[in-house]
């Protein structure tokens, strides 16, 4: 372990811009209830999230038993088969990765890698938390009001997800419309906070090119999610208006059944436009921070430089521009103006380029490094050859002839789950796995972490590959049952029986993580201040877990950047951030 | 090294499984082929690219692993190498792209000369127009819509008069002639896909969106909503059937105008009373049902459903599985109405019959029964009162014995399962969810209670 | 018809273009050399405070342009009604109108450290921002009263015209978004009130100043698009 020392002379104090006030409670409550340590934040927004997806996962293997078994299981039917597919898809997307990636990695690694104290607004923080918590239990109380959870879909389209004939069109979506409202406001408030922070409260030396990439990521990520939600929440209120008072805004008039209803001259494509502009940029929110930390992991379990860092900063900042004008290639077979299909076919495509570059320069860090085979590294490799795989058939998708009969599909299904659900998954463990010493100062077990890598990554990709297939036959998604296709071959139920063992073991395995997790809080390894041997500031904390200010009496002073690995000369392979330059004074290491 | 087998393995495991599956694009049948070459040529290009990137970070995992007194290289970028990759990968980018949009161009420029014929989707069945002799197809708007106007045609408009109505979800086109399909929604998002055409678009309320094909194939392909709109989603099927011209014209002159329906004459009940006398031997001269002999109630049904169930029964839609011993009993019965006219009458009858409910004969779990009830209302109703536009007949009162025989049969195929039965498959599909062993009897008891 | 959404792009565009422009001729990778040449780490040499309010405003701009272009976008449909204007919403641009006067003068007070004037000023603010909220709700009960509209349904006159439901959509939005800032109006005037030191009381001062000043443009275009000729117009151009 290497002793962090600072030589005093060398020592520059913080001058132009103001330290963040710190709050220093007194009571537990104020400590770990109302915590305004974006550390403890950054915790309680995790574990809410880990805990909701547990929900999602164990939907996802409802959903499974049905696909792969049809009709095996007298507890699941047409209607609760489509609330399982909508509440595990909003979740997944929203209440977990979103949450955890921004809320979670986001406010405990920010000010850490930045050198900063805290987040700039702490009791903003504090309430943005205890918001997203409040949206959570709206959304779970869906399940158990009359008609249970909305059943239209995540995209929660209209006319559809408000008129009786679709599961929980009555309370269900009223709910999920409100939680979806007071997740954005919350996320709104963390979300100016991470950027601010980022912008203002970066220590002497931290130049923007000197960030870590986790950093660009998350930031860039919160960015996204700041401009394009409130597409989702202007769009959610206007269909809860539609819903609870006869509002017009997306309903046409309509015949339901026999029956007249009340709307008309209402648009369903504006809800889509609305709801796409903030899905899009959504994936990318899911996306970047994933981006970022897995640059980081590589980088450091490779005591390689990432290669390219300049052109991975603007690969993000040109994937975060470039999404906002993508959005409607979710809509190409929607009935929208057909000469758009163009347009966002082109932009579409050129996204893939600058991610492209990522996944080169990802490949190109390992190229002549030293690759160290701990569990973040086999979770990073592991994210680089899924997101290669699932990257590439969103070109089948982007171009729109080949969408039109991909679309709908399980095609689409399988693209999106590799690179929303399988590859950000792999980086989180990983980032877990890479993180978990420094915030309990324990590792956490390697052996039970390689079973789970292996299982998880080998899993997964036998569930989702072959899934493509299956849309290349034309199987719908949403679909109950498959007695309706009656062209496909007869093998095509025996591939999803295969599909859905291999999802029910990945998810099961799952259960080892989180005994990892909770066994190693108690019984793991010590870990000490920088186990993985890494450059960056949160690794040269005075303690660990990290005090309350983070750093101690004195903010660190940054003189490099963050990927000052096996430089040439240097006496160890990796060089701290706040290690002063070798000639400027005599550095004393402990 | 375990990692880079592994990843080496999963490659070409990928590479196997894709040229080996038998699970890919059914044959083509339409004039798209331009959507499978440029797939192919997508495949190829992703295909190669997959490999040789993951290939390479295999082997840079083998080549690259930590090993006692190795260092890694000091290498922040590479400006040549990036550059060049930006280029390569630019340049691909475009290949891919570049005849895309050119397709794309043919796909939407609609040519003069497609014939029209517009698919009509609702919850959650689909139905079709043809425009007749004068060619256009007539204009429509919800307020239209009616029992008698399902379609929902302005009565006032003298293009409307001579379309043909499909009120099935069975389609033929003839082969070779390019096809315009016009795409209306009566209630919520639908999507019209037909996976051999390589079509695709959605149905939306409010407004018409369209889509154009050449079958070129003979054949029957699937018709499948792919938008989900409701629980019914999974059921709403229909077929296209490609056929040579003659075949096709016969078919469609099976099929009656818009002013024909308006003008067909409702059933004489008196006539029909003669024609019921043989009828009421196994379902009572009140129509009430008679357990003993099979008969169920008929009194208080929607006639719709009386004369489908009657042309089924006729056609052989109905009736003709070995395990449906008392269908095989109705063929003869349906046989002695001698056409359209007398199934009108018989029905007119039954409908001036009173209505009692049914009695109750199983024995079931009546809460069981209402928590099952919750798919079946959408279509049936929250009553059980039967909605026309769904296709769904009336179960509230009626014979409970004969329900739960009724799913039964869906449930294992004996009824539902012949092609020529409209509605059945969706009934087939929904009552598939019946597993538990009381399930179909719970199922029914419930619904006669509802009264 | 579809400015709005441009506008968002301009935000976009000049958002990431800044951000690159930070990140470019830059090479990380090059030593520090010298300790005292060590920069600063913040981008902007103002209070975080400030920044905050930036983006936030940035955040709400999405949301009205946004619910703006929605308008446009369900201003064509063939059901479109002319907009029957409640006659007190001119009442109530005047309050607001008002209240960003208050609140420069508070600012004014506050940059010369007249505590007593800044009291008075803020005092103005909340008072004009709340008679404002009261004259909106007043609308929405005017709008529902009139009865032009029967056979409204369930919705009453929310439900009546796509017009309709964008003025309780617009006003909605905006009223909220006032009442958050009179949760910060709230916190000031409380610091005002107990004399913490002037410094904070001048920047939050400054901030809140920036926000009225915000809240009074959103209101002024939201009003504009729903005065009926404004609309006509709008529908006209986008028809043709």
């Amino acid at each position: 372990m290497v002793a962090v020392a600072h030589d005093e002379s060398a020592y520059a104090p913080p001058a132009e811009v103001e330290e963040v006030e710190l709050h220093h409670p007194h009571t537990f409550i104020g400590k770990y209830v109302f915590s305004q340590d974006a550390k403890w934040i950054g915790i309680q927004y995790g574990v809410t999230a880990l805990a909701i997806g547990l929900v999602g996962l164990l939907l996802s293997d409802l959903i499974r038993l049905q696909l792969g078994f049809p009709n095996a299981f007298s507890f699941i039917n047409p209607s609760n088969y489509l609330q399982f597919v909508t509440m595990h898809g909003l979740i997944m997307v929203v209440y977990l990765l979103t949450a955890l990636f921004l809320g979670g990695f986001g406010n405990y690694l920010i000010p850490l890698m930045i050198g900063a104290r805290d987040m700039v607004f702490p009791i903003m923080n504090m309430l943005s938390y205890w918001l997203f918590l409040l949206a959570v239990l709206i959304l779970v109380a869906s399940f158990f009001v009359a008609g249970g959870p909305t059943g239209s879909g995540w995209t929660l389209y209209p006319p559809t997800a408000i008129l009786p004939g679709t599961p929980g069109s009555n309370w269900g979506i009223i709910l999920t419309l409100i939680s979806l409202a007071v997740f954005i406001i919350g996320f709104t408030m963390g979300g100016l906070n991470y950027v601010v922070t980022v912008l203002q409260a970066r220590t002497r030396g931290m130049t923007l090119m000197r960030l870590p990439l986790t950093v660009w990521g998350i930031f860039t990520a919160t960015l996204l999610a700041l401009l394009a939600f409130p597409a989702l929440f202007v769009s959610a209120l206007m269909m809860l208006l539609d819903r609870t008072l006869d509002t017009s805004f997306f309903m046409p008039a309509l015949v339901l059944k026999g029956q007249h209803l009340e709307y008309g001259g209402g648009n369903p494509i504006l809800f889509q436009h609305l709801f796409w502009y903030f899905g899009h940029p959504e994936v990318y929110i899911v996306a970047l921070p994933a981006f970022g930390i897995a640059s980081d992991l590589i980088a450091t379990h490779a005591r390689k430089s990432i290669f390219g860092y300049r052109m991975m900063v603007w690969a993000i900042l040109i994937i975060g521009g470039l999404s906002f004008i993508v959005w409607a290639h979710h809509m190409f077979v929607s009935g929208m103006n057909v000469y758009f299909g163009f347009f966002f076919a082109t932009t579409t495509l050129i996204i893939a380029i600058p991610t492209a570059l990522k996944v080169y320069n990802w490949v190109l860090t390992l190229w002549r490094g030293n690759i160290h085979f701990t569990v973040p590294m086999l979770f990073a490799i592991g994210f680089v050859f899924i997101f290669v795989n699932g990257g590439l058939t969103g070109l089948y998708l982007g171009n729109v002839p080949v969408d039109v009969p991909l679309s709908h599909t399980l095609f689409v299904v399988a693209h999106f789950h590799m690179v929303m659900a399988v590859a950000p998954v792999l980086v989180f463990f990983g980032g877990i796995y890479h993180w978990y010493p420094k915030i309990t100062g324990k590792m956490l077990d390697e052996t039970m972490g390689k079973i789970h890598f292996w299982i998880t990554f080998v899993g997964a990709y036998c569930v989702f590959f072959p899934m493509h297939y299956l849309g290349f036959l034309g199987v719908p998604r949403r679909y109950y049952a498959m007695d309706a296709l009656r062209t496909i071959p007869e093998s095509a139920q025996g591939l999803n029986a295969e599909i859905s063992i291999a999802a029910l073991t990945v998810a099961t395995v799952q259960l080892l993580f989180i005994f990892n997790v909770i066994w190693s809080y108690f019984k793991g390894k010590p870990a000490g201040g920088n186990p993985w041997r890494a450059t960056t500031l949160e690794w040269q904390t005075a303690h660990t877990p990290p005090e309350h200010g983070n750093f101690g009496e004195h903010l660190p002073v940054v003189y490099r950047w963050a990927y000052d690995y096996s430089v040439p000369g240097a006496k160890e392979d990796f060089i701290p951030q706040n290690q002063p330059p070798a000639g400027a004074a005599a550095a004393s290491h402990g | 090294m375990l990692l880079a087998i592994v990843l080496i393995i999963l490659v070409l495991g990928s590479v196997l499984f894709h040229f080996l599956s038998p699970w890919y694009y059914l044959p083509l049948a339409s004039n798209w082929s331009v959507v499978d070459d440029i797939s192919h040529t997508t495949i190829a290009v992703t295909g190669a690219f997959f490999v040789a990137v993951t290939l390479f970070l295999a082997y840079c995992v083998m080549r690259f692993r930590h090993r006692e007194g190795t260092q890694a290289a000091y290498e922040p970028e590479s400006k040549k190498l990036e550059t060049w990759l930006s280029i390569l990968t630019a340049v691909g980018i475009a290949a891919l792209l570049a005849p895309g949009l050119f397709a794309w161009a043919k796909i939407v420029d609609i040519p003069k000369d497609a014939q029209a014929v517009e698919a009509y989707g609702r919850q959650w069945n689909w139905m079709f127009r043809f425009p007749g002799k004068d060619g256009v197809l007539g204009s429509t708007d919800a307020r239209f819509v009616s029992d008698t106007n399902p379609f929902g045609i302005d009565p006032n408009d003298p293009n409307g008069q001579d379309d043909i109505l499909v009120s099935s979800s069975d389609l033929h086109l003839p082969i070779g002639v390019p096809r315009k399909v016009e795409l209306r929604s009566l209630d919520v998002l639908h999507d019209f896909s037909v996976p051999q055409f390589r079509i695709k678009m959605d149905l939306v309320p409010g407004l018409v969106t369209r889509y154009w094909f050449t079958p070129t194939a003979a054949g029957t392909f699937d018709l499948n909503c792919q938008e989900l709109c409701g629980i019914g989603h999974f059921t709403m099927h229909g077929q296209i059937v490609v056929e040579d011209d003659a075949a096709f014209q016969s078919w469609l002159n099976g099929w009656p105008t818009f002013a024909q329906t308006l003008a067909h004459p409702t059933g004489d009940a008196t006539a029909g009373a003669a024609l019921y006398a043989v009828c009421s031997a196994c379902h009572g001269q009140q129509g009430e049902g008679n357990p003993a002999l099979h008969g169920p109630k008929l009194s208080g049904q929607a006639d719709w459903y009386l004369v489908r169930e009657l042309k089924n029964f006729k056609s052989g839609a109905r009736g003709t599985d070995e395990h449906d011993v008392n269908g095989h009993t109705m063929a003869p019965m349906a046989a002695t109405l001698a056409d359209d006219d007398a199934i009108a009458n018989v029905v007119a009858y039954i409908k001036s019959l009173p209505d009692q409910p049914a009695p109750t004969t199983v024995s079931a779990n009546l809460d069981h029964g209402r928590s099952l009830y919750e798919n079946c209302s959408a279509c049936h109703g929250d009553e059980g009162h039967g909605i026309h536009a769904t296709n769904a007949p009336r179960l509230a009162g009626m014979s409970d014995w004969y329900l739960a025989i009724q799913l039964d049969n869906f449930r294992h195929g004996y009824r539902g399962h012949n092609l020529k039965d409209p509605y059945g498959p969706q009934m087939s599909s929904m009552a598939a969810m019946l597993t538990g062993e009381h399930d179909a009897v719970d199922l029914a008891g419930y619904v006669n209670s509802l009264r | 018809m579809l400015s709005p959404l441009y506008l968002l792009f301009v935000i976009v565009a000049v958002v990431f273009i800044w951000l690159l422009r930070q990140t470019v001729d830059v090479k990380p990778w090059v030593e520090q050399r010298s300790v005292e040449s060590v920069p600063s780490g913040a981008s902007f040499q103002v209070p975080a405070a400030k920044v905050g309010l930036g983006v936030f405003l940035a955040v709400a701009t999405s949301l009205f342009a946004l619910t703006v272009c929605a308008y446009f976008i369900r201003m064509m449909a063939g059901d479109w009604r002319t907009f029957v204007f409640p006659s007190v919403l001119w009442l109530n641009t005047g309050m607001l109108v008002l209240s960003d006067v208050a609140m420069r003068s508070a600012r004014a007070a506050a940059r010369r450290s007249e505590i007593e004037r800044v009291r008075l000023g803020l005092a103005a603010v909340g008072l004009c921002s709340f008679a404002f909220l009261v004259g909106q709700f007043w609308a929405w009960q005017q709008l529902n009263a009139s009865g032009f509209f029967g056979g409204a349904g369930a919705g009453g006159a929310i439900a009546a015209s796509p017009a309709n439901s964008f003025f309780y959509l617009f006003t909605a939005l905006h009223g909220a978004h006032v009442l958050g800032g009179l949760w910060f109006w709230a916190a000031t005037t409380s610091r005002a009130w107990r004399s913490t030191e002037l410094a904070r009381i001048r920047t939050s001062v400054e901030l809140c100043t920036v926000y009225w000043r915000y809240l009074l443009l959103v209101w002024l275009v939201l009003l504009a698009l729903l005065v009926p000729a404004v609309s006509e117009l709008c529908r006209g151009r986008f028809l043709a």
